[in-house]
C-alpha cells in the first residue's frame, strides 16, 4: 500500500513538471499583461528544438558526450522557445495586435512544428523509423547519486533527472524575483497599470518582452523535460497532448502564485494519472477522472470571482495592449 | 553648435492614424497576404528544394485537382465558416469565446448519442430532427455556462471557456469508451449499413446539405448582425457597457442571448460534423477549428461575408499542404505551419492600418 | 543669475487634425511658482505632458538648466528631475502606498520596502502629510491618493513638479495644506508650476502666470502685477460679458421631487447624503459644487442608472397627472411609465454615444426599440442625424461618419441634439460644455434656454460659476455629498455660491 502511494505521488511529480515549467512561465508572461495562449505551442516548440539539437549532436559526433548532449539541446530548446516568445511579443507588443488571436495562432504554428520535424526529421537524413535520443535522454534521466540508497524516500522523491528539481529552483526564483525585488514589483506595475508604470518610468515595452521571452524559455523546458525525460528521448507526434493548456489552467488555480503552482503543478500531474492508480475503475470511468483538473480550474476560476478579493484577481491589464498615446 | 549634442533624438515615432480610405486598408492586406505566401514558398523551398512555382501548383491542385477534392475542400469551408459565423456574435461583444471547440463537440457527441441509441428505431427524418434539436440545446448549455458566470460575478471567459473545451473532450472520451466495449478507444462508423441518422446526399452529392445550410446561415448572420435590433444592441454591447446601460440595455440580458446564439451555431456544427460528414466521433472532431474559426472572424473584421474569404483562405492552405505532404512526401502538419505564418502576417498588417509612422522633423535651425 | 530651471521654445503638438499646442514659450526660474491658465481645452494638460514625456513635442525645444535636452518618455523626465501630478492618479490599486512611491527607481542596494516605508514616514513629517505607507491604494480615499502622487515625486527629488488641476478634488482645508506645502518646496528652491483654471488660487499661490489660449500661448505676467480681470481677459480673449439671456420662468410646476436620497458606492462611501430637492418645470436649475461631490450619483440616480440606499424621487406626470417614484426603476422601465427623461453625462464617448458608430447609428440609441418589428429601422434616425447637422451646424463629412472623429464640440451637439429631439419633460445636463470652444459654448446654452421655453425641467451641472449664476434660475450648491444650499440664480453672487461650495459638515467623505 505505501509503495503504492509513494509509487503515485512520484508519478505525479513527474507528470508535475513538464507543467510546472508551463505555468510558471506563463505566470511570468501574464504578469506582465500578456496572456499568451501560444505556451502550449511554444512547450512543442522547446522539445522539439531540444530534439534538433540533440539529433545534430548524436548524428554527427562518433562517441556523444553526456554532458554535451545536455548542454547543447538544452541551448536549443531554450532558442527555439526565445524565438516563438519574441514573435508573440512582437506581434502584441509592437505591432499590438490583439494576444488572444496571435496566441492561438502560436499554438497553432508551433505544435505544427514540432509535429512536423518531429515527423520528418529523419527522412532529411535519409534515415527511417523515429526519433530516439538514446544517449540525450539517458544524460537527461541521470539522477541523484545517491538517491538509490535512501530507500523509499529517495526513490519518491529525489529520483529525477536534473531539470524536474530545476523547474522547482525556478519556481522558487520566480517567486522570489516577483515579491521581492524592485525588477518584480515593476513588471507586476505594468501588469496591473501600464500607463501608471510608463509614466512612473518604467520602460513597459521592455519589461513585456523580456518577462514574454523569459516565461516563454522556462516553458518550453517543460517541452524539453517531456522529451528528454519522461519519454527519454523519443518524440511521438501530438505525444505531449494537452498538457500546454493544462499549465495555463495551473496558472489560474495558483492564483499566479508560482510558489503555489509548484504543489498545484504536482496536484494537476497526480489527478492526470489518478485513474491508473484507482482499482477497479472502467476505462470509462478513467475518462471522467481524467476532467478533474478542469473542473477544479473551473470552480477556483469562479470561486476567486465571486470572492472579488483584489489580490486574487488577474493581473489588471491581462490580455490588453498599451499605446502611451491612446486618447 | 561646436560641441556635438549627446541627446539622441529618436528617428520616428508612432501615431494613431484618424482614418484610412478602405482601398488602402485593402492594399495593406493584400501586401501582407503576398509577403505571408512568399515567406511560406520559402519556407516550403528550403524544406523540399523544389521550384516554389511547382510547390504552388501542387497545392492548387490539392484543393482544385478533382472534382472530389473541391466538394472536401467546399465542406471543409462549409465547417470552419459555420463555427466562425458562431463565435461572431460573441466576439463583437467582446466575449472572448475560446470554447467553440468544446461547444461544437458537445453538439456533436448530443447527435452522435441519438444516432447510437435511437438509430434504427423511429423514422430517419424524424430522428434527424432529434439530432438537429439536441445537437443545439447541448451547444447551448456548453455556451451558456461560462455566459452566466460572466454576467453574474464578471468570470473571465477567455479562461472559462478554454477548459470547457477538455471537459467535453474528456466526456467524448468517456462515451467512446462506453460505446467500444472492445478498448480500441476508436468508433468506426455507426449505422453503416443502415445510415440511419446520417444526413442523406442531396442531388446525389454528400456534403450539399452542409454547404447549402451553411450559405444559408452566412446570409442570415450577415442580416442579423447589421440590420437586426439584436446586432445592433451586441454591437452597442462590445463598445461600451457604460453606453448600453445608460440606454437601457440589459447588458446580462443580451451577453447570455448573444453566447446561447454562439452556442447554437456551434451546437449545429457538431452535428452537421456528426451526422453529415463523418457519421462517428472521436475527441479529435473539431481538429482545432474551433480556434481557427476564432482567427477567421478576426481576420474578416466579423464580418459574415469576408468570412468566407478567410475561411477559404485557411482551407486552401490546409488543403494545398496536405497535398504538398503527400507528393514531397512531407508531414502533414506543414499546413500548421503555414497558417500560422500567414496568420501572422495578417494580424501584423493591422498595425500599419490603425497607426503610422511619423518621423520626426528636425530642428529648425538644423534645416 | 542662474540659468532657468526649464524653458520651453516654440512647442508644437497636433494630434490628427487638432492643433493642441502652437509655438508655445515658457519659462520657470528656480524658486519659483508658475500658474498655467487656460480653458478648458486651451491645451494646459497636453503641454504638460510634453515636458513629463507621455507625449512627443512635433516641433520646438526644451531646456533644462540652459541645456537643451529631449525627453521622449517619463523616464526621461525624472532623469531631469520633472515630476508630475496627474489629474487622474497613476497608482496601481493593488499595490501599497510605499510600493506605489518607490516604483520605477533604481536606488542603491538592495530593494527593501521596509527602508522606504521609512523614508516616506520621514518625508511625511517633514511636510506634515499624514500617510501609512502599508496600506492599499485601493482602500485610500482620493486625498490620500494624492498626498502618495505627491511624495512620490519628492522621493524622486524632483526639482521641478507640475501639478495638474491639484485642487479640484480637495476640501478647502486640504487645499491650504497643499499650498503650504508647495510653498516650502519653493523655499527649498524647487520649481513648481500649476495647471489651473481657478483665478483665485492663482492669485494665492503663484509667483507668475502664463496663458494658453486654444492652443496658443498668450503671455506671462507676474501675479503681483496682475489681477483676476485682466487674467480672464487674456485667458478667454475678451472682457467676460457672458450675455446669457434669461427669460422668467413661465407657470413653474413641480416635475422632479428627489427626498432624502442617499447613495453608497462599492468602497462603502456615502456619495449622496439625505439629499432633496425640486426640480420646475420652464426653469434651469443649476448644480454647483467641486467635482466629485455626487453630481455624477444624483443625476445617474435619477436616471435609474445608480442604485439607491435610500430616499425617494417622485416625477409628475404632466399627461397623465400621476406620481410615479422612480426609485430603483431601471432606465427601461423609466420610460416605460412614459417618463421623458433626457440625460446627457458627463462622459460622452464613454456613455453618451459610442465613437466607433456613426452619427445615424448614434441617433438610435435611443429609439432604434420602437415598433414591433425585429428588424432595425435607419430613415428616421438618418433623417434626424441630418437635421441635427443642419440645425446645430455640426462639422461633419456626413452622417455616416463615426462620431469618434468629430472634435468635441460637435460630438456634443450631435449628443445634445439627441436628447432634445426625444422632446423631454426633464433634461439633465452634466458639465455639457466641458472642453468646448466659446461659440460651441453658447450654442449649448441657447440650446438649454430654449427647452426651458419649451417648459422642460432643465438640470444643468457646471463648474464655471459666471455660466451658473447667468443661466440658471435656481442653483444647488452640493459639497461632499450634502446639499449646502440653494439659491436664487438672480440674486446669488459668486462669493456665496463659493462658500457654499466648501461648506463641508465636519468632513462626511474624506478620512
Amino acid at each position: 500500500m505505501l509503495a503504492t502511494i509513494a509509487s503515485f505521488i512520484n508519478a505525479a511529480i513527474i507528470q508535475g513538471i513538464p507543467l510546472l515549467f508551463g505555468s510558471v512561465g506563463e505566470i511570468i508572461t501574464e504578469k506582465s499583461g500578456n496572456l499568451n495562449l501560444g505556451i502550449p505551442g511554444i512547450m512543442y516548440m522547446g522539445g522539439i528544438s531540444g530534439i534538433i539539437g540533440g539529433y545534430l549532436y548524436e548524428h554527427y559526433t562518433e562517441e556523444p558526450k553526456a554532458f554535451l548532449c545536455v548542454l547543447i539541446s538544452f541551448l536549443a530548446s531554450l532558442l527555439g522557445s526565445a524565438l516563438m516568445s519574441l514573435i508573440y511579443s512582437f506581434l502584441t507588443v509592437t505591432l499590438r495586435a490583439n494576444q488572444n488571436v496571435t496566441g492561438l495562432a502560436l499554438t497553432t504554428f508551433g505544435v505544427g512544428v514540432g509535429n512536423f520535424f518531429g515527423g520528418s526529421l529523419l527522412s532529411f537524413f535519409g534515415e527511417s523509423g523515429s526519433i530516439s535520443l538514446i544517449n540525450t535522454g539517458l544524460a537527461y534521466k541521470t539522477k541523484l547519486p545517491f538517491a538509490g540508497s535512501l530507500g523509499l524516500f529517495g526513490s519518491t522523491f529525489l529520483s529525477f533527472g536534473f531539470l524536474a528539481y530545476l523547474a522547482v529552483i525556478i519556481a522558487i526564483v520566480v517567486s522570489f524575483v516577483l515579491n521581492k525585488t524592485r525588477t518584480g514589483l515593476n513588471l507586476r506595475a505594468v501588469g496591473e497599470n501600464p500607463a501608471t508604470a510608463d509614466a512612473a518610468g518604467i520602460n513597459v515595452t521592455k519589461y513585456k518582452y523580456v518577462s514574454t521571452i523569459v516565461g516563454g524559455m522556462i516553458a518550453g523546458l517543460g517541452g524539453l523535460y517531456f522529451v528528454m525525460d519522461y519519454t527519454a528521448g523519443a518524440w511521438t507526434n501530438d505525444g505531449f497532448g494537452d498538457r500546454g493548456w493544462l499549465a495555463i489552467a495551473i496558472v489560474i488555480f495558483a492564483l499566479w502564485r508560482p510558489k503555489s503552482a509548484i504543489l498545484s503543478s504536482f496536484l494537476f500531474g497526480g489527478l492526470y494519472i489518478i485513474c491508473v492508480y484507482i482499482p477497479g475503475l472502467s476505462s470509462a470511468a478513467k475518462e471522467l477522472i481524467k476532467m478533474l483538473p478542469y473542473v477544479v480550474t473551473i470552480i477556483v476560476l469562479v470561486i476567486a470571482s465571486v470572492r472579488n478579493k483584489k489580490e486574487n484577481q488577474p493581473p489588471q491589464s491581462l490580455g490588453l495592449t498599451y499605446f502611451r498615446e491612446e486618447r | 553648435m561646436s560641441k556635438e549634442k549627446k541627446v539622441r533624438e529618436p528617428m520616428f515615432h508612432i501615431a494613431k492614424r484618424s482614418a484610412i480610405e478602405p482601398w488602402k486598408a485593402w492594399i495593406i492586406r493584400l501586401i501582407s497576404i503576398a509577403a505571408a505566401l512568399i515567406v511560406c514558398a520559402l519556407i516550403i523551398v528550403v524544406l523540399t528544394k523544389e521550384n516554389p512555382v511547382q510547390v504552388y501548383a501542387s497545392m492548387f491542385k490539392g484543393s482544385f485537382g478533382s472534382p472530389r477534392k473541391i466538394w472536401i475542400l467546399l465542406q471543409n469551408i462549409a465547417i470552419l465558416l459555420c463555427i466562425s459565423l458562431a463565435v461572431t456574435p460573441a466576439f463583437k461583444m467582446k466575449f472572448w469565446n475560446l470554447g467553440a471547440e468544446g461547444q461544437v463537440l458537445i453538439g456533436g457527441l448530443a447527435s452522435m448519442t441519438c444516432m447510437f441509441y435511437l438509430g434504427d428505431k423511429m423514422p430517419n427524418f424524424i430522428l434527424l430532427l432529434l439530432m438537429f434539436a439536441v445537437s443545439i440545446l447541448s451547444g447551448v448549455i456548453w455556451g451558456l455556462i461560462p455566459a452566466y458566470f460572466k454576467s453574474k460575478w464578471n468570470t473571465n471567459e477567455s479562461l472559462f471557456t478554454l477548459m470547457m473545451n477538455y471537459i467535453a473532450m474528456q466526456l467524448v472520451s468517456f462515451f467512446i469508451m462506453l460505446w467500444v466495449p472492445n478498448g480500441s478507444n476508436v468508433m468506426g462508423l455507426v449505422n453503416s449499413t443502415t445510415q440511419s441518422g446520417w444526413i442523406p446526399d442531396l442531388f446525389g452529392k454528400k456534403y450539399l446539405f452542409n454547404i447549402l445550410l451553411v450559405a444559408v446561415l452566412t446570409a442570415v448572420m450577415y442580416v442579423y448582425l447589421k440590420y437586426s435590433k439584436h446586432g445592433y444592441e451586441i454591437s452597442v454591447v462590445g463598445e461600451s457597457e457604460n453606453t448600453a446601460r445608460y440606454v437601457g440595455i440589459n447588458v446580462k440580458k443580451v451577453i447570455i442571448r448573444t453566447m446561447a446564439l454562439s452556442g447554437a451555431i456551434c451546437g449545429l456544427a457538431g452535428f452537421l460534423l456528426v451526422s453529415g460528414t463523418n457519421h462517428t466521433i472521436s475527441k479529435n472532431l473539431v481538429n482545432g477549428n474551433g480556434f481557427t474559426a476564432i482567427m477567421v472572424s478576426w481576420l474578416a473584421k466579423f464580418n459574415p461575408v469576408v468570412m468566407i474569404v478567410t475561411s477559404f483562405l485557411i482551407v486552401f492552405l490546409q488543403r494545398g499542404a496536405g497535398e504538398i505532404a503527400t507528393t514531397f512526401r512531407l508531414n502533414e502538419s506543414v499546413a500548421d505551419i503555414l497558417t500560422g505564418v500567414i496568420i501572422f502576417f495578417i494580424i501584423g498588417c493591422e498595425f500599419f492600418i490603425n497607426y503610422q509612422i511619423k518621423r520626426t522633423s528636425k530642428h529648425k535651425e538644423e534645416k | 543669475m542662474s540659468k532657468p530651471a526649464i524653458e520651453l521654445k516654440n512647442i508644437s503638438k497636433t494630434f490628427g487634425s487638432t492643433v493642441a499646442n502652437k509655438n508655445v514659450n515658457l519659462t520657470v526660474e528656480r524658486g519659483e511658482i508658475l500658474s498655467l491658465l487656460g480653458e478648458n481645452g486651451s491645451g494646459k494638460t497636453t503641454l504638460m505632458n510634453m515636458i513629463s514625456g507621455i507625449y512627443f513635442p512635433d516641433e520646438g525645444q526644451i531646456f533644462i538648466d540652459g541645456e537643451e535636452v529631449v525627453i521622449r518618455s517619463p523616464k526621461d523626465a525624472f532623469d531631469h528631475k520633472i515630476g508630475m501630478i496627474h489629474q487622474h492618479f497613476k497608482l496601481v490599486d493593488i499595490f501599497t502606498a510605499a510600493e506605489n512611491i518607490v516604483l520605477g527607481l533604481k536606488e542603491e542596494g538592495r530593494y527593501n520596502i521596509k527602508k522606504v516605508s521609512a523614508r516616506v514616514a520621514e518625508i511625511s513629517s517633514k511636510y506634515g502629510f499624514e500617510i501609512d505607507p502599508d496600506k492599499k491604494i485601493y482602500e485610500m480615499s482620493v486625498s490620500e491618493k494624492q498626498t502618495v502622487e505627491i511624495i512620490k515625486v519628492l522621493y524622486r527629488g524632483a526639482n521641478l513638479l507640475i501639478l495638474d488641476e491639484p485642487t479640484a478634488v480637495l476640501t478647502p482645508q486640504e487645499t491650504q495644506k497643499l499650498f503650504a506645502v508647495l510653498r516650502k518646496m519653493k523655499e527649498d528652491g524647487k520649481s513648481i508650476i500649476i495647471i489651473t483654471h481657478k483665478l483665485h488660487e492663482v492669485l494665492a499661490i503663484s509667483d507668475k502666470v502664463s496663458v494658453l489660449r486654444k492652443g496658443e500661448y498668450i503671455g506671462t505676467v507676474n501675479t503681483k502685477d496682475t489681477n483676476e480681470s485682466e487674467l480672464t481677459e487674456m485667458m478667454v480673449g475678451k472682457k467676460m460679458s457672458l450675455n446669457i439671456d434669461r427669460t422668467e420662468p413661465v407657470d413653474p410646476v413641480d416635475r422632479i421631487i428627489v427626498k432624502n436620497l442617499d447613495c453608497i458606492n462599492r468602497e462603502g462611501v456615502k456619495t449622496l447624503d439625505n439629499v432633496s430637492f425640486t426640480a420646475r418645470s420652464g426653469e434651469i436649475l443649476g448644480i454647483a459644487g467641486i467635482a466629485g461631490s455626487g453630481q455624477k450619483e444624483l443625476l445617474e440616480a435619477i436616471a435609474g442608472l445608480q442604485h439607491v440606499e435610500s430616499g425617494e424621487i417622485y416625477y409628475n406626470n404632466p399627461k397623465t397627472g400621476n406620481t410615479d417614484n422612480l426609485r430603483d426603476k431601471t432606465p427601461l422601465q423609466i420610460r416605460d411609465l412614459g417618463v421623458r427623461l433626457s440625460f446627457v453625462p458627463e462622459d460622452r464617448l464613454g456613455m453618451g454615444l459610442v465613437g466607433n458608430m456613426d452619427i445615424i447609428d448614434n441617433m438610435m440609441l435611443r429609439s432604434y426599440r420602437k415598433g414591433k418589428s425585429m428588424f432595425l429601422e435607419r430613415k428616421a434616425p438618418k433623417d434626424l442625424a441630418e437635421n441635427i447637422i443642419e440645425q446645430l451646424e455640426v462639422v461633419t463629412p456626413g452622417p455616416t461618419t463615426p462620431v469618434r472623429r468629430l472634435s468635441g464640440g460637435n460630438v456634443q451637439k450631435v449628443l445634445v441634439g439627441r436628447e432634445i429631439a426625444a422632446s423631454p419633460t426633464v433634461l439633465m445636463a452634466a458639465y455639457p460644455v466641458r472642453g468646448l470652444d466659446i461659440n460651441s459654448s453658447y450654442a449649448i446654452y441657447n440650446l438649454l434656454n430654449e427647452q426651458k421655453k419649451k417648459g422642460v425641467a432643465v438640470i444643468f451641472v457646471g463648474e464655471d460659476l459666471d455660466v451658473l449664476i447667468e443661466l440658471c434660475d435656481r442653483i444647488m450648491v452640493i459639497g461632499s455629498g450634502k446639499v449646502t444650499g440653494i439659491v436664487d440664480g438672480r440674486t446669488a453672487d459668486k462669493s456665496e455660491i463659493g462658500l457654499l461650495m466648501t461648506k463641508t459638515d465636519g468632513g462626511v467623505v474624506n478620512e
